[in-house]
């Protein structure tokens, strides 16, 4: 059975499968027809599983969902994870939280949820557990030891984390060795899972917004500008049209203070302390200057759903740009004086590389796949708050090293003020909130291009506003099952450099 | 490699002159909401609040700044908004600091931190990352970041305490030799924020162990941190904003 429905308004289109055909399905959409694996949703219903299998194409091709629905008795469903290498971690995640099986898959368990901390069938997400009660009953693995690997003679495993050097979140690396090189890498990570998705649920959709925002703080806006979509989309309601300009304007600047943050971990990571010093001065002057112009050093409590919360004038936006024009001077001379700085170059250049046939396969997003020969971005392919507007190049490098995502960000940063320029241009007189905002019950998928790369959020209401489901697919998420691929086969004193140039959050990525 | 040591001169000085002054540049930090006497419409208005922060004594409003999250929404688009403070000295220390413990004066002007993400959402740990930049540069004021607890002298927590991370924090503080201080910075750390408690995270840091100087914000600005720094090795008084827990201090002082 094959059911196909389409949505012409939303460029969208949905698949209902069998879930004896959704192995075909899913691998004719990604191999045949060139389809990248965007996430898997799952949702419980009252009596049956609902899995969505997102795939989003480009400008033409648009999105698809696949779906599978399965009575809620039977939680064995097929891997894709052998044809779609980029679903791994999904159904990884879907099995811990859930308790779903997937058939062929070869390393489900110990994920999310630790198991020298929880039991493995505890399955949080489900109806029927309370996730504002303490688990008392716990049944840990004592014994719990991490997996090893290589088994060579000589070989041996250094754990690093959670807690290491400097001012770093909260991660555990294993990195197994034979003295120099590093053979495997083995991110362990959750250790800062905070269960957003679940305390999210029966939740006002104004509350989960606070909890949007702080999914990874230096790209806040730009989650909460997905999510407010997916309610804008859900309750049909229209943003007012310098509503529209001016998220694209925030939203380029928060892109602009997150990448001279990320290439300020760049030099911090290989030494340059001048250099790391300079654009450190620069993510400071960015974040003083979002603060005056917005009130907040991070954006928090701008977006909201239907518009913006509070107007802000032609001129502080004037002001604005002139000020980002200023510290653009400044990060182009920066720009030049690194790239002749040969000692900083020879610790990224074919450092940490990633191919072009990877970045695909793992479904890679933002400046990493970008580095590596995809020119995926979601502002052209699925525009939306008006991009389609907007001209804008979207800077593309072959190599896939650090070198060439360094170069990505810095293009990127060009690109982020040439269209906060087109924004203040567009500016007209209006209101920034629509004028009302009726809840309706329904579901969608919002998206948005974060600065770190293609963030979906799925989100279902009731009637009352309230939160059924709500499940954010971020890029860190993505980007971190791939970063072993650039962290394998390299010296030591590289690791460093390659996590910088990768850019990861461990806030996203744990939700 | 001259050409980055001639870049660094160039630049000139840009260190902020606090604490000796004050620091007024725009943009350093979000402000806090103010507690006090309001009237029928701003009372209106903190009923929006989405935290709890606000509660009522007699005609007096009590602002529990440990949950207040900067959401704004006792302060944008609304008719009666609340009474808005712009400073950023918030830092409460929850005791007598080198009450129960002497903390000697050598430590006054040379202290080691060891910062602990414990589950935050990125802008706390940012912010403290801050405090390394030319703005603020707290190497001047004899603050050091050391990546092993058996060398420090301060803890610096953010985040709501996952429930992975409190064996690791808990180990962290076990090996940290006495004296030693534990600062909570961020309404995560302080109240649990918007996540907690839920099964995976707690109602704050105290909970699990003893903590020294709170400093309230979603995020606390750098300059706060730097005031709750001071704050813990005597140099700076505390803010009271923060009403003192006094057995919380009492029952670590008997378990040393």
């Amino acid at each position: 059975m094959v059911r196909v429905s389409l949505n012409e308004q939303s460029w969208s289109c949905e698949i209902e499968v069998s879930p004896d055909q959704l192995v075909e399905v899913c691998g004719w959409l990604s191999t045949k027809l060139g389809y990248r694996f965007a996430g898997l949703i799952v949702e419980e219903q009252r009596s049956e599983w609902e899995l969505y299998y997102v795939f989003c194409g480009d400008t033409e091709a648009g999105l698809v969902h696949v779906l599978v629905r399965q009575a809620l008795v039977n939680v064995t469903f097929p891997s894709i994870s052998a044809r779609i290498h980029a679903a791994d971690w999904h159904e990884r995640e879907a099995e811990d939280l859930f308790g779903l099986t997937f058939k062929g898959h070869p390393r489900l368990g110990d994920f999310l949820l630790h198991n020298d901390r929880w039991q493995e069938n505890l399955c949080p997400m489900r109806r029927s557990f309370d996730g504002h009660k303490p688990v008392i009953e716990r049944k840990p693995e004592l014994n719990w030891r991490p997996r090893r690997i290589v088994k060579d003679p000589g070989a041996f495993a250094m754990p690093i984390g959670p807690i290491y050097s400097g001012v770093t979140e909260s991660v555990h690396f294993l990195l197994e060795t034979v003295g120099e090189d590093v053979i495997r890498t083995i991110p362990r990570l959750f250790y800062k899972y905070r269960a957003i998705e679940k305390i999210a649920e029966g939740r006002h959709v104004n509350d989960v917004l606070l909890l949007v925002e702080r999914i990874a703080a230096t790209t806040a806006f730009s989650h909460a500008l997905a999510f407010c979509q997916a309610v804008e989309s859900i309750c049909r309601v229209q943003v007012p049209q310098r509503a529209m300009v001016l998220r694209r304007f925030l939203a380029e600047l928060e892109r602009f203070r997150h990448h001279v943050g990320a290439i300020r971990e760049i030099c911090e990571s290989t030494a340059l302390i001048v250099a790391a010093n300079q654009m450190s001065i620069l993510e400071e002057e960015l974040l003083r200057l979002t603060c005056a112009f917005t009130g907040h050093r991070y954006l928090f409590g701008l977006t909201i759903p239907g518009g913006l919360s509070r107007t802000i004038e032609d001129k502080a936006c004037q002001e604005t740009l002139d000020k980002t024009h200023r510290i653009l001077r400044t990060l182009g001379k920066l720009e030049k004086m690194l790239y002749a700085s040969s000692s900083f170059l020879d610790r990224l250049e074919e450092v940490g590389i990633v191919s072009a046939v990877n970045a695909g396969k793992y479904g890679l997003v933002g400046p990493v796949t970008r580095a590596s020969g995809h020119s995926c971005d979601l502002r052209k392919d699925r525009p939306y708050s008006g991009y389609d507007t907007c001209a804008f190049d979207v800077p593309c490098e072959l190599e896939g090293d650090g070198y060439a995502r360094l170069r990505v960000l810095f293009a990127e940063v060009y690109q982020a003020v040439r269209i906060m320029e087109q924004a203040l241009s567009a500016l007209r007189d209006g209101p920034v909130l629509a004028p009302t905002m009726e809840m309706r019950s329904g579901a969608a998928l919002g998206w948005a291009e974060t600065p770190r790369g293609a963030t979906f959020h799925w989100l279902r209401l009731d009637d009352d506003g309230r939160v059924v489901r709500f499940h954010p697919i971020t890029p860190s998420f993505v980007n971190w099952h791939g970063f072993h691929l650039a962290a394998e086969k390299f010296a030591f004193q590289d690791f460093p450099i390659i996590l910088a140039t990768f850019d990861l959050s461990v806030a996203e990525n744990d939700r | 490699m001259s050409k980055w040591l001639f870049k660094g001169l160039q630049t000139g000085i840009k260190t902020t002159r606090y604490p000796a002054q004050n620091e007024h540049a725009p943009g350093v930090t979000p402000g806090l909401p103010l507690g006090g006497s309001y009237n029928e419409e701003q009372t209106r208005t903190l009923a929006r609040c989405p935290a709890g922060a606000f509660s009522r004594r007699d005609h007096e409003l009590i602002l529990d700044y440990r949950r207040c999250i900067h959401c704004f929404r006792c302060y944008r688009g609304v008719a009666g908004p609340v009474n808005w403070q712009s400073g950023f000295e918030w830092a409460s220390a929850t005791g007598p600091i080198n009450g129960h413990m002497q903390m000697d004066q050598a430590f006054e002007h040379s202290i080691h931190i060891l910062v602990v993400d414990a589950g935050d959402c990125g802008a706390c740990l940012n912010e403290v990352k801050q405090l390394d930049n030319p703005f603020y540069n707290m190497h001047r004021l004899g603050f050091f970041i050391t990546p092993t607890p058996r060398q420090a002298d301060v803890m610096l927590v953010v985040g709501p305490v996952t429930d992975h991370m409190r064996t690791p924090l808990q180990k962290a503080f076990d090996a940290m030799p006495t004296p030693r201080r534990v600062i909570a910075a961020g309404a995560c750390a302080l109240s649990g924020g918007v996540f907690g408690p839920s099964f995976v995270c707690g109602a704050g840091l105290r909970d699990l162990i003893p903590v020294d100087v709170e400093v309230p914000g979603c995020p606390p600005p750098p300059l706060a941190i730097l005031h709750a720094l001071l704050v813990a090795v005597g140099r700076k008084p505390s803010s009271g904003l923060i009403p003192s827990i006094p057995h919380l201090r009492e029952k670590e002082a008997n378990t040393l």
